[in-house]
């Protein structure tokens, strides 16, 4: 089971993605660059944060049109798992592979801090390692987070389970105070009809060691780990 | 072929959430601008664009809207004026 790694002229946290999935037994990483045509055998594409092309124009439009997207494009229609974090799902959201967009927070203010995640979807390849209602301790980092759609897609997404994660209190309660930012019904991360392309803004990848504070993040690796392999 | 200026105003649609926009208001109510109903904060972009007519420059830029310059999903854009570059 490998994990392909994609970094863009401004991605940062491209390092971080690959320490992570190298603490999960059995799998391997290979790093994967832009302007590549090959996916290198890669079983789970990975767009890692950062700011891609300076966030110029619009986040993530950009990268969107960089020369490795046609093979994601194509291995996520094939049913491949494609995870994207923070500049990673607003790359996905432009490319159309996932619903919606992601707009400047709501207090016009970058978002640099720990907050707490419930799993409200766990039969996905993606969060299968965790159990249902589960509460993530995760940073996030970022200023263009805000999660919109129009309301019909918002709906859609909401009835079809399609929401993976939203921002709650510590207790797990849904709350105004608990989203970073203002981003629709607390919607911190959604997959596709499909199940198999999944966008979140928060940092699983520097929640895996104790040291960072919390070991969150790893199941999400780890459930992928144990579907792709599966 | 023709050199045309395209410019292109590219706003935040109605019904968006625009804080840039909402704390402009607020700023400008503060000031004694009470008149101000609604202020949205977008993007002015300035093109030169070869093309045989000026018909034809704004349809390329049209073109770049809908593929890369607006979001379709959050974005709304007029062609703002095409004048001779």
């Amino acid at each position: 089971m490998k994990f392909g790694i994609v970094t863009f002229p401004g991605s940062n946290r491209e390092e971080d993605a690959f320490q992570a999935v190298s603490m999960v037994g059995g799998a391997s990483a290979v790093r994967l660059w832009h302007k590549d045509h090959d996916l290198q055998g890669a079983d789970v594409v990975i767009l890692p944060g950062g700011f891609s092309y300076g966030d110029y124009l619009r986040v993530g439009a950009i990268a969107r049109f960089s020369p490795i997207m046609r093979e994601i494009t194509e291995h996520a229609r094939l049913g491949g798992p494609v995870l994207g974090i923070c500049n990673g799902f607003q790359i996905l959201c432009e490319s159309q592979l996932l619903p919606g967009a992601l707009l400047r927070n709501a207090s016009l203010r970058f978002s640099s801090q720990w907050v707490t995640l419930r799993v409200e979807q766990t039969h996905t390849m993606f969060t299968n390692a965790y159990r249902p209602g589960a509460l993530l301790r995760v940073p996030v980092a970022h200023g263009d987070g805000r999660f919109t759609a129009d309301p019909e897609s918002l709906l859609r997404i909401e009835g079809e389970g399609q929401v993976v994660f939203r921002y709650v209190d510590r207790s797990g309660v849904l709350d105004l105070a608990a989203n970073p930012n203002g981003s629709l019904n607390n919607i911190a991360g959604i997959m596709n009809d499909t199940g198999n392309v999944l966008g979140l803004m928060p940092h699983p990848e520097d929640a895996v060691d104790p040291l960072l504070g919390s070991t969150d993040g790893l199941g999400l690796f780890e459930s992928m780990l144990a579907r792709v392999a599966a | 072929m023709i050199r045309y200026r395209v410019a292109v105003h590219i706003v935040p649609r109605k019904g968006v959430l625009d804080p840039q926009g909402k704390a402009v208001a607020d700023a400008l109510h503060a000031l004694g601008f009470e008149t101000v109903r609604d202020a949205r904060v977008g993007r002015h972009l300035v093109l030169d664009v070869d093309a045989g007519e000026a018909g034809a420059a704004e349809r390329a830029v049209r073109a770049m809207c809908d593929k890369l310059l607006a979001n379709p999903v959050t974005e709304d854009y007029e062609i703002a004026g095409v004048t001779p570059a």
